[in-house]
């Protein structure tokens, strides 16, 4: 193993402790990783699901969604912590380091798995009690969270880039895309109860085949091409974000 | 201007940072036109500009987070432009913003620098209690950063910056911001560093800071070295060494006293006049003989400044150093 591989990685794993600092240590990040996704399953659970006719139970309906969501704003956060990283001196001295630089990048990415790890397991958990039975074996559970894996890191590269263009606030208002976008998808209502002229985006936005594969997956009605459309969508997105990424945190200075 | 005695001949061997020729524009406006600059193990060297001048420019050719368009560079021997990634292991940069995390503490902040300076772990938690402990910080160790004052973090900014103990350090100003008593705490740790051997070359906007904590002071202004030299060097440049200024009991008395004398400058709000000389008792006696029956109040010997100095070599008005031409 050379030297900058030892580097790259003893710097990622410091780069990692500093980022689930992060988080831990501040109410917002707190809030953000475990109390609103309690928040949002228990919503519309508790208060919408009376009112929900989607043909099955609605908590094994909407509960792949709201993982869905959770992850794709526990994972968009990251542009806030890329941002703020990037007005200080913080970015500046992390650039004349030894330790490869990217290594600030694979530690928020890394942060964010780890996160919505936990933001994610807090829902499947809180779900059981209100009711949520999946009836998908190891295999369907391990494809659902392959799934969300590769659209989280792909979410958070995506999530790096925006920090890397927008002010830290900007960053923090680019979020509230990920809290709404899924709204307009199968995941929340079926898609023949929304206006016409919106069905169309509903149906084939990139959102869309994560829900339906992880939906079909842990109810056990797998063999879908959500899998592979998933896959056609996210991976690309996450490796011209990651590219991006790289060349913007090499260059950009904010003075 | 090179004012100090050849370098070579004070130090041996190589200096730590060594820049030839340093051009850098931003579109149509150039910023540095030619700088050379050479930093020596165990010396602090300020480079004093005003705003715009392209100190914090330089600072960041130096640290490898600019390229420069032409030029060399070299840290430790090694070329900033061919392997800025080796060169990186021989520097350290503090800039002007505090590069610390409010939600660590100073010693989490310490170890997390060490370890990416390439420090093994353990390594990494000594290094960091000894820095707490030499910039006495220990007490506020385990503190979030979050809750220190504006001279603790800067003080725990430097200790960031030398965790990997590295032969140059990279200052963007300092001081600024800080209140008297932080900043005199500061120049000591600075000192005490460039006792230790690191070479420290830092920008300030403070004449003062250069003049006390420098032992060398490089006047930048649009882009080009105008002096260098020690702070009793520079205030040499002022034709004379000191300036006499007379003050008078009225403004007629300051008219005819001014008509009489080859004054500097006059300024009639304040009823007086200063001369420039380096020989103030024969001036004095000159001036009293010439002034024949006029009042003169009070007679004070002012010492020169560098302000003095920096103000006649960037002040718009006044002819500066004959312009260096580009290296072609």
């Amino acid at each position: 193993m050379t030297t900058s591989t030892l580097n790259f990685r003893s710097g990622t794993s410091v780069m990692v402790v500093r980022e689930l600092r992060r988080t831990a240590r501040s109410i917002d990040g707190l809030i953000l990783s475990i109390v609103l996704p309690a928040m949002i399953l228990l919503s519309f659970v508790v208060i919408f699901g009376g009112a929900m006719n989607t043909g099955t139970k609605y908590v094994d309906y909407v509960v792949p969604a709201v993982i869905v969501l959770c992850a794709g704003y526990g994972a968009a956060n990251t542009a806030v912590g890329v941002a703020t990283d990037m007005t200080t001196g913080t970015i500046d001295r992390f650039r004349t380091l030894p330790t490869y630089g990217s290594a600030v990048l694979a530690g928020h990415v890394i942060t964010s798995v780890l996160r919505n790890f936990v933001s994610s397991a807090v829902v499947v958990g809180l779900s059981f009690a209100l009711g949520f039975r999946p009836a998908g074996d190891a295999a369907d559970w391990l494809t659902a969270i392959a799934v969300l894996l590769v659209f989280v890191v792909a979410m958070t590269w995506i999530a790096c880039l925006l920090g890397l263009l927008l002010s830290p606030e900007a960053a923090s208002g680019s979020t509230f895309l990920m809290i709404f976008l899924p709204y307009i998808s199968s995941g929340f209502v079926p898609v023949s109860t929304l206006p016409e002229w919106i069905r169309g985006f509903a149906e084939h936005q990139p959102l869309t085949p994560v829900i339906e594969a992880v939906r079909s997956n842990l109810m056990g009605s797998a063999a879908s091409d959500d899998v592979w459309l998933t896959l056609a969508w996210w991976v690309p997105l996450g490796v011209a974000a990651h590219l991006g990424a790289a060349v913007l945190f090499r260059r950009t200075r904010k003075r | 201007m090179q004012l100090s005695t050849s370098h070579s001949q004070r130090h041996a061997g190589q200096p730590i940072v060594r820049a030839e020729r340093i051009h850098k524009r931003f579109g149509a406006h150039k910023v540095l036109t030619g700088v050379d600059i050479e930093l020596w193990e165990g010396e602090v060297v300020a480079l004093l500009g005003i705003n715009g001048a392209g100190k914090t420019t330089l600072i960041n050719i130096l640290s490898t987070l600019l390229k420069p368009d032409q030029g060399t560079a070299a840290i430790a021997g090694i070329d900033l432009l061919a392997s800025p990634a080796s060169a990186r292991r021989h520097f350290s940069l503090t800039g002007q913003y505090a590069a610390l995390d409010d939600f660590q503490s100073g010693h989490e902040n310490l170890v997390m620098m060490a370890r990416l300076g390439g420090l093994p772990r353990r390594d990494a938690h000594a290094r960091a209690r000894q820095l707490l402990e030499s910039f006495e910080l220990t007490t506020a160790a385990a503190k979030p950063v979050s809750s220190y004052s504006g001279g603790m973090r800067r003080r725990l900014d430097l200790a960031a910056g030398i965790a990997s103990r590295p032969a140059a350090l990279f200052l963007d100003e300092p001081t600024t911001g800080l209140d008297p008593q932080s900043r005199h705490r500061l120049w000591q740790e600075i000192r005490q560093l460039a006792r230790d051997g690191t070479a420290i070359l830092l920008t300030t906007q403070y004449l003062e800071e250069a003049d006390r904590l420098a032992d060398r002071i490089l006047i930048l202004h649009h882009g080009t070295l105008v002096a260098e030299g020690t702070g009793s060097e520079l205030k040499g440049l002022l034709g004379g060494t000191h300036q006499v200024r007379f003050s008078f009991a009225s403004l007629e008395d300051l008219d005819q006293a001014s008509a009489l004398t080859q004054a500097t400058a006059v300024d009639p709000d304040a009823w007086s006049l200063t001369v420039a000389t380096s020989n103030t008792a024969s001036t004095i006696r000159q001036v009293l003989a010439d002034l024949g029956g006029t009042n003169v109040a009070n007679i004070a010997i002012l010492q020169p400044t560098l302000d003095d100095v920096f103000l006649s070599l960037t002040e718009p008005n006044e002819p500066t150093q004959p312009a260096k031409e580009p290296a072609p």
